[in-house]
């Protein structure tokens, strides 16, 4: 009798445990993302959103977080740093919101990281680029899902030096803000470090925004240097090489932009052949590596098919983010007994984790910040598409372009040597056209 | 040296020719009007994208690429006309005379629903129709390539503008009247002169103005959310320099900063952004009038 009511009684505690357990686990999983809704910037903005949106719901069809769905909440960036700040504030603290998928702007980064340490939310930088967040601080609930820029910025002077060795002259047209200095400042870091004796001919930073490159342009025209660097973005991107191509500029010097993959829809034929293009990470719509893999194909074109443009590098970012997201919960209930975890045990499960977007596996290092591989090629015609593609595509391995845990980039780029040029870490992957 | 003073004369006058287009219509709604109207910007901008689709229209529908040319025009007179004919009657008629915090945010506010129009309309993505610049193909000077259409177009545009509004201001009625509201409102109105009309002539005129830059401008750039906002700065720094109300004025000012700011690109880049206000702030220091402001007597 009395082993009788002894095992009623377990079985009772285990109901009700489990009944607890259930309880914990979430309706839904409150997923915070915010992107330049507005603005100039909404070119990525837009296309993340849109990622978002298909993304959450593939992932809700197929069964949620955990069993959990996702409940998208999206705030615009284009409403200014203090307005992000205090609705991050209202969606975290009145919402209550599990997870925040921020941001775009490298400013907006750099407030919200100290925030969320403050509410203790888990929030990963999906997009921005500044590499001091990690270098600077430490973080217990902040990650980042992609590479940062002076990965992006070594592997732009890698693919150069590897496909135009000889180049002696070199002006940069850099948009004049935090990215358009700090991005040239790290790019010719690393290039005086592996070409010491390349010479600087003009540092252009026009207006963020400008509607006009005539003088800069005119200027290069007279100076005729070898190559010339932007990493301007969006409309500025779009205008500053339509004005080049018209006026003959593009004929004139070697054309590098890491950040036009994002244009080449955009500038269709205006765009020249042997323009030397990156995406800010492994992204290419007609990746060589993944193009025959279904999963991936079947993504760019529903995703062509619902948007009419073909995905750019902010879709790519959000699915890293969305997928690391899934990973970290899964491999956080696996640890937990099967139970819902809390915030802790989710960013512990981050910390090491190795996942996929669409593309390469992501790790995620002790700092929290993730090593991502690179992709950058030279534009060409196609036969099928109205625009230029990537031909010569080579990739460069996140660990052997993004600096070291504990060292900054700034420093670290300087102790470069020509050796990474043959190291193992470069795939050489041609072109699809 | 000769080349490089060469190549800056030519990029400044590009550069002013169009700043001069919306500027000068800014102008003339302060000297007439005394209303600082922010949402200049916005008839800038409006005026570029429509001027892009109706260029995109007209390939569209297969007709003849130069009737963009036309189509700039028609796209400015659409805008000016229309936005100028409902935003003074409904709007700032409510407000000449009263405080300038309150006519400032009215114009803000049309400022900002207009931005928010432009987005529901033409999306947030980058647009770009250049054929109205490859058209005309380039000119070489000292082995540099210029558009023909930025080098040659867009001054003698400019140029044709400042003549017009010089003519109508002085011979046709008019533009005296305008200009009599200009020199003395309350003399103006008590010869009899219907000075409601002169306001909504002046503001369809000045917004046409602003759409008809916008229009220009547009083969030239991307038109992405917020060219306006950017436009309007510099003009405000034009109308300001020049003092506001002058016509003649703002030509020389836009010349002046024009060449100022390509100058800088070529000798002091880090200067390039700044030199426009650079211009404005040691005017103003000297002149608090403007440059071309006659100092007139308060009345009491």
């Amino acid at each position: 009798m009395m082993r009788w009511f002894g095992t009623t009684i377990a079985a009772a505690g285990l109901l009700a445990a489990s009944g607890a357990a259930a309880q914990d686990k979430p309706d839904t999983l409150q997923v915070g993302i915010t992107a330049f809704l507005s603005g100039p910037a909404s070119v990525f903005g837009v296309p993340g959103r849109n990622a978002a949106e298909m993304l959450i719901e593939q992932i809700n069809e197929d069964g949620g977080v955990g069993g959990v769905p996702i409940e998208p909440t999206f705030i615009d960036e284009g409403a200014g740093g203090d307005q992000l700040l205090s609705e991050y504030r209202r969606l975290v603290e009145n919402q209550g919101v599990d997870v925040m998928l921020a941001s775009i702007s490298s400013g907006n980064c750099k407030k919200v990281a100290p925030l969320a340490e403050d509410l203790q939310v888990l929030n990963i930088m999906w997009d921005c680029g500044t590499q001091v967040i990690f270098e600077e601080d430490d973080y217990d609930y902040v990650f980042r899902t992609q590479a940062h820029a002076g990965a992006e910025m070594v592997a732009t002077v890698l693919y150069l030096l590897k496909v135009k060795p000889d180049f002696e002259t070199i002006a940069v047209v850099n948009q004049d803000y935090a990215w358009g200095r700090d991005s040239w400042n790290i790019f010719l870091k690393t290039l005086k470090a592996l070409k010491p004796d390349v010479e600087v001919v003009a540092e252009l930073f026009p207006k963020f925004g400008a509607a006009d490159y005539s003088t800069e342009i005119s200027r290069l025209s007279a100076m005729r240097p070898d190559v010339v660097l932007s990493t301007s973005w969006g409309g500025d991107l779009d205008t500053f090489v339509r004005q080049a191509a018209t006026r003959g500029l593009t004929r004139q010097s070697t054309f590098v932009l890491p950040l036009a993959e994002s244009s080449l829809e955009r500038l269709g034929s205006t765009l020249p052949e042997g323009v030397i293009v990156g995406g800010r990470g492994n992204h290419y719509f007609l990746h060589p590596e993944y193009r025959d893999e279904p999963a991936f194909w079947n993504f760019m074109t529903a995703y062509q098919e619902r948007t009419g443009e073909w995905p750019i590098y902010p879709v790519f970012h959000m699915s890293q983010a969305l997928n690391a997201l899934d990973k970290a919960y899964e491999s956080a209930i696996e640890a937990n007994g099967g139970a819902w975890p809390s915030t802790e045990q989710v960013a512990a499960a981050m910390e090491g984790m190795t996942f996929r977007g669409l593309t390469s596996p992501v790790t995620i290092r002790s700092d929290h910040q993730g090593l991502e591989d690179q992709l950058l090629g030279t534009t060409t015609s196609s036969d099928e598409y109205d625009f230029k593609v990537l031909d010569n595509i080579m990739v460069f391995s996140g660990d052997l372009v993004t600096t070291p845990v504990g060292q900054v980039t700034a420093e670290w780029v300087q102790t470069l040597d020509r050796s990474i040029l043959e190291a193992d870490g470069i795939r050489e992957l041609g072109g699809v056209n | 040296m000769s080349q490089l003073i060469l190549l800056a004369v030519l990029d400044g006058l590009a550069y002013a020719a169009l700043v001069f287009m919306v500027a000068v219509g800014l102008t003339m709604i302060f000297g007439v009007m005394r209303i600082l109207n922010v949402a200049h910007g916005s008839f800038y901008a409006i005026g570029a994208y429509t001027a892009a689709s109706i260029s995109l229209g007209i390939l569209g529908a297969g007709l003849s690429p130069v009737l963009i040319y036309p189509a700039l025009l028609l796209s400015a007179v659409l805008v000016g006309g229309v936005l100028g004919l409902l935003i003074e009657p409904l709007l700032l008629r409510r407000i000449y005379g009263k405080e300038q915090v309150l006519q400032l945010l009215v114009t803000f506010a049309i400022f900002m629903i207009l931005e928010d129009v432009q987005r529901l309309i033409w999306g947030s993505q980058p647009y770009y129709v250049d054929n109205a610049l490859t058209m005309l193909g380039n000119v070489e000077v000292v082995s540099v390539f210029y558009t023909s259409y930025q080098l040659l177009v867009l001054p003698a545009v400019a140029v044709l503008t400042l003549i017009g509004l010089r003519l109508f201001l002085r011979r046709t009625l008019q533009g005296k009247l305008i200009v009599a509201v200009t020199q003395d409102r309350e003399a103006a109105q008590a010869c009899g002169i219907n000075a409601t009309r002169v306001y909504l002539t002046t503001f369809v005129i000045g917004a046409t103005l602003a759409a008809f830059g916008g229009a220009l401008a547009s083969p030239t750039t991307s038109l992405v959310p917020g060219i306006g906002t950017d436009m309007i700065v510099l003009s405000f720094a034009v109308a300001a320099t020049a003092g506001l109300g002058q016509v003649e004025g703002a030509a020389v000012t836009a010349l002046l900063i024009g060449l100022g700011r390509s100058f800088a690109v070529y000798l002091m880049p880090e200067l390039s952004v700044l030199m426009p206000y650079l211009i404005m702030v040691a005017v103003l220091a000297v002149r608090p009038q403007g440059l071309f402001a006659v100092a007139a007597t308060r009345k009491v």
